[in-house]
């Protein structure tokens, strides 16, 4: 039976030096000439799993056999040989090199010392009319669309001789027609004997096009399906179950008036997709409004819109009644919002400064906090001192560096200075993602008591438990969409949500309207 | 003024001008390829002076410009070699290696001198702050036919063999960056060093061919300064080319032919100095126009980018 399948990755295992165990025990084969969805929610391994079979990554524990040979893949180009070839999510291009010399990079033709250019642009063609992948050979990488950059990166694989490609969420940057365009293309790879690994969140688009399913969560291989025994609503159970019921108490939420007012927020991207369409909805004082969808659905261009990070191209946004498009975060912050970043290293924190530092950042200024043009440092200290207490964060002393703290504890000085500020409203972007329970627990509290206190929240997280216990209503995004609006979380099942998450189903506009709440 | 002009319109004044820009062209050279690769290398001034210096000495010793002239390539890209394992694989920042560098390479230097010569003041052949190596310079080169046509023959013929070779590695860098796969690795490396990887060039190779590049190019520059440019070593005879390199390499664009022109309107700003101090001028006015050039340059440069990056690219 083994020598049917051409990769069979047996008990992989990989622990991350920080100790996060990203595989545990899984199994993943691949058969010749078959398109292979491997499927499951962010962070369950698919990632981490393909960067092994890229040589990108060492597993920890476990075999990798290809066509039937044991083998140890230490680099990407020892995978190359083997016939493997990765697809990024990013593309691995040369922008100002042109499509030709990015074909051949590491291998180029050569005619003397020099690089044979005639011959790069005649491998280019040749490799795209065999493969039926259209590209323009002599244009530079940075001048030509996304779905061609595509296509450079499938033909450069190809032309390194791969026999496997792993396409890591291929449709991700494309528009529907550039989709369908990729479609065909690896259909005909498939007819001709190539095995592809599709990467991808979309059941459509894995219905229309897989043969076989490997869902995995939480690291594991969980299931193995052919596509056409499988239904996309029992596809949608098995990715997005939960597995932890959280336990924070909370009130029934006693609703007031509009905080934050969103219209018909549109954008589109720099790569022309529409990242955001149409969105409107109102959050209001004393409750949390979640938004949840699968990532990379408009959920973090929102963000950037409400708190200015970029313009929305058409659309408004409004706190208690004052726009907050384009205007500084300085004068956002001053209007009461608060923002806890996705990524809190990058927005959250400075890394090298000290606690007290950072938990005064966003109100140095303050009277409070000096004394004419000094600070105040005895104020300072008696503020951080308490918020210190106050939020529970492990450290020897509000002077320590915040970057020697452990992710929970920098999430924590986060939330310490977000939460407060007397905020109206506050936005939180992923607050627990990689966080350990203790500090998960504490700001999830945290969320629902300031809510209770007349606080509005909007709470974007990927972590479908958390956006479905914590919130009071619920919106979810898709493409750029809501599709749906939920009055009361409470009542949903994670079929339901999965299947809205996924694009299965959508709501009618009058059901989503009643998310706006004139 | 009508002195002065009488004064630059010779061949002389242009002899000059190649004269004084070719050392600027070799660190130029160095600089565009490291740039091509990714990084900076302001150590340029350093290893000039440790080529010049180990240029000067070998020659001393020797007795042949030939050995002393490959004992400063051999230095430089032995020098730079060292950076590389520093920043590379020691990761540390290499603009302190270069800052260090260039700081060895003036105070070092002199001490290597002192201590390898044994030379005391009042010695004959050399000075406390030099090495005086005359008769064992880099020979100079008579074009025969040119040579012979009047006034060009005179700015062109008679350069040192250095010279014409610093025009020559121009070109040869513009070929080897655009013509071959080395040069294809070099920018790709510089670009996107992940997609290199990712096709299976090695990052680190690359980067350590480039920076030997540079010190291959300052070695060329310091031999040219001891051996051709002056009659030997002294402390500090780099004089800060190194630096106006590194503007030279911004001006051109990162392309060699830019780097040239960047490097003779320096050339040219130097020899104006000069013939500026010729024609009476304060010295302590005329020395600071060549470096007033620069700022002043580079100044019109970042505005013409400036105003060139405003226009919206045209879309295919």
């Amino acid at each position: 039976m083994a020598e049917e399948y051409v990769v069979q990755m047996k008990k992989i295992e990989k622990v991350y030096s920080n100790g996060v165990a990203a595989n545990q025990g899984v199994d993943f084969n691949l058969k010749k000439g078959e398109i292979h969805a491997l499927m499951g929610e962010n962070g369950a391994g698919k990632s981490t799993l393909m960067k092994m079979l890229f040589g990108m990554e060492q597993p920890t524990s476990g075999e990798i056999v290809i066509n039937g040979e044991s083998v140890v893949l230490s680099s990407p180009s020892v995978a190359i040989s083997k016939g493997i070839g990765m697809v990024h999510q990013h593309f691995m291009l040369v922008p100002s090199l042109s499509v030709a010399e990015n074909m051949v990079l590491g291998m180029a033709p050569r005619k003397g010392l020099f690089v044979d250019r005639a011959k790069c642009v005649e491998i280019t063609k040749e490799y795209s009319e065999k493969f039926n992948l259209h590209v323009e050979p002599e244009m530079r990488v940075a001048d030509i669309p996304v779905g061609m950059k595509q296509k450079v990166e499938i033909l450069k694989a190809l032309v390194r001789g791969a026999k496997i490609l792993i396409l890591d969420e291929p449709t991700a940057v494309l528009t529907a027609q550039e989709t369908q365009e990729l479609f065909k293309e690896l259909i005909s790879l498939k007819d001709q004997g190539y095995t592809i690994v599709f990467i991808s969140h979309k059941l459509n688009e894995i219905k229309e096009i897989t043969n076989r399913i490997t869902i995995m969560r939480n690291g594991r291989s969980m299931w193995v399906y052919e596509t056409e025994k499988v239904t996309k609503e029992e596809i949608s159970r098995l990715m997005v179950g939960r597995d932890v019921v959280l336990n924070v108490q909370k009130d029934e939420a006693k609703p007031a008036d509009t905080v934050l007012k969103v219209r018909d927020l549109e954008y589109v991207n720099e790569w022309n997709k529409k990242m955001l369409d149409h969105v409107s909805f109102d959050v209001r004082k004393g409750e949390i409004l979640g938004i949840a969808g699968v990532e990379g659905n408009g959920q973090k261009e929102l963000i950037d819109m409400l708190f200015s990070m970029d313009t929305p191209d058409s659309g408004s946004a409004e706190v208690q009644g004052k726009s907050i498009i384009g205007i500084n975060q300085q004068k956002i912050r001053e209007m009461g919002v608060s923002l806890v970043p996705e990524d809190r290293m990058l927005y959250g924190i400075a890394g090298k400064a000290t606690i007290e530092e950072n938990v005064i950042s966003d109100r140095s200024g303050s009277k409070k906090l000096n004394n004419g043009p000094l600070f105040n440092m005895k104020a300072i200290h008696e503020l951080s001192e308490q918020l210190v207490k106050d939020y529970t964060v492990l450290c020897k002393s509000p002077k320590q560096q915040v970057g020697m703290l452990s992710g929970g504890n920098i999430q924590k000085v986060v939330v310490a200075r977000e939460f407060s500020n007397d905020p109206v409203l506050i936005l939180a972007d992923q607050p627990t993602r990689g966080i350990d329970v203790g500090a998960t627990e504490f700001i999830r509290k945290k969320l629902v008591e300031l809510s209770r206190s007349g606080i509005a929240v909007l709470l974007v997280s990927a972590d479908l438990a958390e956006v479905m216990e914590l919130s009071d209503s619920l919106i979810v995004m898709h493409d750029g969409k809501i599709v749906a609006y939920f009055e009361d979380t409470k009542k949903l099942t994670d079929e339901e949500m999965g299947e809205y998450m996924l694009g299965l189903k959508e709501q009618s506009p009058e059901e989503i309207g009643r998310v706006c709440h004139e | 003024m009508g002195n002065l002009l009488n004064n630059m319109i010779t061949p002389e004044f242009f002899f000059s001008i190649f004269r004084i820009s070719a050392p600027i062209l070799y660190a130029t050279l160095a600089a565009i390829v490291v740039e091509k690769a990714g990084f900076s290398n302001i150590g340029l001034e350093g290893l000039m002076m440790f080529s010049a210096l180990f240029g000067s000495l070998a020659s001393y010793y020797s007795g042949s410009w030939f050995i002393g002239f490959l004992a400063a390539l051999v230095v430089g890209v032995a020098m730079s070699l060292l950076m590389g394992f520093f920043a590379f694989q020691l990761k540390t920042d290499i603009i302190l290696v270069g800052i260090a560098i260039n700081m060895m390479g003036s105070g070092g230097t002199l001490f290597l001198c002192k201590v390898i010569t044994g030379i005391t003041e009042g010695k004959a052949m050399a000075s406390t702050t030099g090495l005086i190596t005359s008769g064992l310079c880099i020979p100079n080169i008579n074009i025969p036919i040119i040579g012979s046509i009047p006034f060009i023959g005179r700015v062109i013929s008679g350069h040192s063999l250095l010279t014409y070779l610093a025009f020559v590695l121009c070109f040869l860098t513009s070929l080897m960056l655009y013509r071959t796969s080395l040069g294809l690795n070099i920018r790709a490396v510089g670009e996107n060093h992940n997609a290199a990887a990712s096709v299976g060039v090695s990052v680190l190779k690359i980067k350590y061919i480039a920076i030997g590049f540079s010190g291959l190019m300052s070695g060329f520059g310091g031999a040219f300064m001891s051996m051709s440019y002056a009659q030997g070593w002294s402390l500090d005879m780099v004089a800060g080319r190194g630096f106006i390199a590194l503007a030279a390499q911004a001006m051109g664009g990162g392309e060699c032919f830019g780097g040239m022109l960047s490097s003779l309107l320096f050339g040219f700003a130097q020899a104006l100095g000069i013939k500026f101090s010729a024609v009476g001028l304060d010295s302590n006015l005329a020395s600071p126009i060549p470096y007033a050039i620069t700022i002043i340059s580079l100044a019109i440069f970042g505005i013409i980018r400036k105003q060139k990056a405003k226009k919206p690219r045209t879309e295919s």
